[in-house]
């Protein structure tokens, strides 16, 4: 692995309405690892892509990938960096208006003048990769979740892209699905010689198929590592969240005043 | 729905939405009957107008042969110049005669061509000098009130 | 009391703020599906994909509707023109009403709720479920590929619709007028040719149908593009298109109407 980071961000913060999302994020990551970004809900994972993909500008700080400097790439530019980047969506977003072939073929019939059969050859080289040949062509509408997240890996995929953004990969998939996912993430990664990186708060797969942890809270890195280092962890929050806790450094109340405070307060009012 | 099946689908459409339009232009529009080939141009001037409408028709024994292109005031004769497009097809002798009728009690008023007897024609951009103009109802009932009463007057 | 009206006063105030901004927010939007439009006119079969959907699918409602229209006139117009003792001037009547206003006008407003609100909807339902950022990420631009081709396809099917839905329309009013009522056929035909004028009433008809499909294709776009992404927001957007079309058809209508018939 060469000493420079693929993706290198430093000290981002991104406000969003005025309210701080993310507030100093860090980091540094090698071309070809599967890295995972963890978080409650909310915390400003799914903002963090965004950036990357340059959809949002940070408010400050230094974010690059590869040879782009994102935030302050001009749109033509941009787009030449997202025909290089796949950003798989949370429940895989397939055009329903398209069968499964032609949502995995519509990257490849925009951007390039490949001729019809080779694209065909091409997303059914696809979508075997995925399992799904013989899916080819059912609608969108006919597969289950756990399908329809695969046939959308193969559309991330289509370009060969040399970076794979990951928005909660595993939402709402059954654990049989969960598994077969999370090994086609790691497999597409090492076998395209791309860079993943996985938000998500799915702990137990993350930690199986992952090179390199981030744990995200309140729009701070509060703390990182390998998954064996993770499992040996005992910083209270990433104990918190690889058991599952309901209290703990992520409260279980929202903040507010004194339950007594408030109920008494009604009472006179 | 395959391709070949939806192109089929909207060049139907496209073929009956033109088809609509043709038949809008032809049969409900006056596009085919007066279509006026190599118009040409004559003039009249008239005392009163009445209401004479731009696009009126010019008829002559009944059938259109034009439309009034223009109405306009003539501020040295004080009169209205009654510009027309006839259809090429038709020609008038020098001494046709140009009136302003009006098609039933309350229809519209339309400029009628009654054809003399000159061996000569009109050439376009002409003007016909012989002209009769619009019956103005209100004038013609103060007139035919007028002639009674002096009728009353006379008898006694 | 005051108070009350200064309440009144500033909600006032935020309603006309707010409306300016969309509209500053809409011709800006507009500006760039036209703009953007070259995708959607280059690969054609993008846009003859929308024609299908809005102009053929809307095919059974205009040609029904536009018969029974006629129809009434039909009717409505003989028993108030046999009290002039002029029933034969009813192909006149049904034609003229039909061909300036009603026809491109209820073609309009039939063509917003039924193509309309498809679109404002699919649109809607897209950006809802991340296609539309989905398209982006993939280096598609959202507008060129989805919301311009269906601007299109609205645009071009609208006035063939409204031409479909006047010639329906004559033809239901020759079918109450002459087959059952008895109207004289030729004196229909006749008068109604020598009345209609093919440049003043038929082409201005056309035009009122070309002005009356950008607009409602427009709303159907912008309100899918700007819909709130959740269920209920492209349900309130697909209303808005509804609504605000019907509005823009109607006062457009006037407008154009004033510009091209003042002569008389």
């Amino acid at each position: 692995m060469s000493s420079e980071p693929f993706v290198q961000i430093d000290d981002v913060h991104f406000n969003y309405d005025g309210r701080p999302v993310l507030q100093g994020i860090n980091m540094h990551i090698p071309r070809g690892r599967v890295v995972a970004v963890m978080g409650g809900s909310g915390c400003g994972k799914t903002t963090l892509l965004r950036l990357i993909g340059g959809q949002l500008k940070p408010t400050s700080g230094g974010l690059r990938v590869g040879s782009y400097d994102v935030p302050s790439l001009p749109p033509d530019e941009l787009y030449a960096m997202r025909r290089r980047t796949g950003m798989l969506f949370q429940f895989g977003a397939l055009f329903t208006d398209m069968s499964v072939f032609d949502n995995v073929a519509f990257p490849l019939r925009e951007h390039t003048d490949l001729a019809p059969e080779l694209i065909r050859d091409l997303v059914l080289m696809k979508l075997n990769a995925v399992g799904l040949r013989g899916a080819a062509e059912l609608m969108p509408s006919e597969l289950s979740g756990g399908m329809a997240r695969r046939v959308a890996l193969a559309r991330t995929i289509a370009l060969d892209p040399m970076l794979i953004l990951y928005d909660e990969p595993f939402a709402g998939l059954d654990p049989i699905s969960l598994g077969v996912v999370g090994q086609l993430i790691r497999r597409l990664n090492d076998a395209l010689g791309a860079t993943s990186i996985v938000v998500t708060h799915d702990v137990l797969e993350s930690l199986q198929i992952v090179d390199y942890i981030y744990f995200v809270s309140e729009g701070r890195i509060v703390a990182e590592g390998t998954p064996d280092q993770i499992r040996a962890s005992d910083a209270p929050f990433v104990k918190q969240f690889v058991h599952a806790e309901a209290d703990g450094p992520v409260p279980f109340h929202y903040p507010a005043p004194a339950l007594r405070e408030q109920l008494l307060v009604n009472h006179a009012g | 729905m395959n391709r070949t099946a939806l192109d089929l689908w909207v060049g139907i459409f496209v073929a009956i939405g033109f088809a609509a339009l043709a038949f809008l232009a032809m049969k409900v529009g006056n596009l085919s009957g007066a279509n006026m080939v190599d118009a040409y141009v004559l003039r009249a001037n008239f005392e009163n107008v009445g209401g004479l409408k731009v696009r009126g028709p010019v008829k002559s024994a009944g059938v259109v042969v034009g439309r009034v292109a223009e109405i306009h005031f003539d501020p040295q004769s004080y009169e209205a110049v009654v510009t027309m497009n006839i259809d090429g097809r038709y020609h008038f002798p020098k001494d046709t005669f140009a009136a302003i009728f009006t098609s039933g009690l309350l229809g519209e008023q339309y400029v009628g061509l009654n054809v003399g007897g000159d061996e000569k024609m009109l050439n376009p951009g002409d003007k016909i000098k012989k002209t009769q103009s619009a019956v103005v109802l209100e004038q013609m009932i103060g007139q035919f009130l007028f002639s009674k009463a002096a009728d009353g007057q006379e008898k006694k | 009391m005051q108070d009350k009206s200064f309440c009144l006063l500033r909600s006032l105030g935020r309603w006309v703020n707010n409306a300016l901004v969309r509209m500053g927010f809409a011709t800006r939007f507009a500006l760039a599906v036209l703009w953007l439009s070259g995708t959607a006119l280059r690969r054609f079969q993008l846009t003859v994909r929308e024609i299908y959907f809005t102009g053929v699918l809307s095919l059974i409602i205009i040609l029904v509707s536009g018969l029974f229209v006629g129809m009434v006139l039909g009717l409505q117009g003989y028993d108030t023109l046999q009290r002039f003792g002029s029933s034969e001037a009813l192909g006149v009547l049904v034609s003229l009403s039909l061909v300036r206003e009603l026809g491109p006008v209820v073609a309009g407003l039939l063509f917003a709720s039924r193509a309309g609100s498809a679109v404002t909807a699919e649109i809607g339902l897209m950006k809802a479920t991340e296609q539309l950022t989905a398209m982006e990420m993939m280096a598609v631009n959202p507008i060129a590929r989805v919301v311009a081709p269906r601007f299109w396809g609205g645009v071009i099917s609208m006035p063939f619709l409204a031409a479909l839905f006047s010639a329906m329309g004559v033809f239901g009013g020759w079918l109450v007028g002459v087959i059952l009522i008895g109207v004289d056929d030729g004196a229909f035909w006749s008068q109604m040719q020598a009345a209609v004028d093919f440049k003043e009433d038929v082409v201005n008809g056309v035009i009122k149908s070309f002005v009356f499909g950008v607009l409602v294709s427009l709303i159907a776009v912008f309100e899918g593009y700007d819909s709130e992404p959740t269920a209920e927001g492209v349900s309130n957007a697909t209303t808005r298109t509804v609504v605000t079309s019907a509005l823009a058809i109607l006062f457009s209508d006037f407008i154009l109407t004033a510009l091209m018939f003042r002569g008389g």
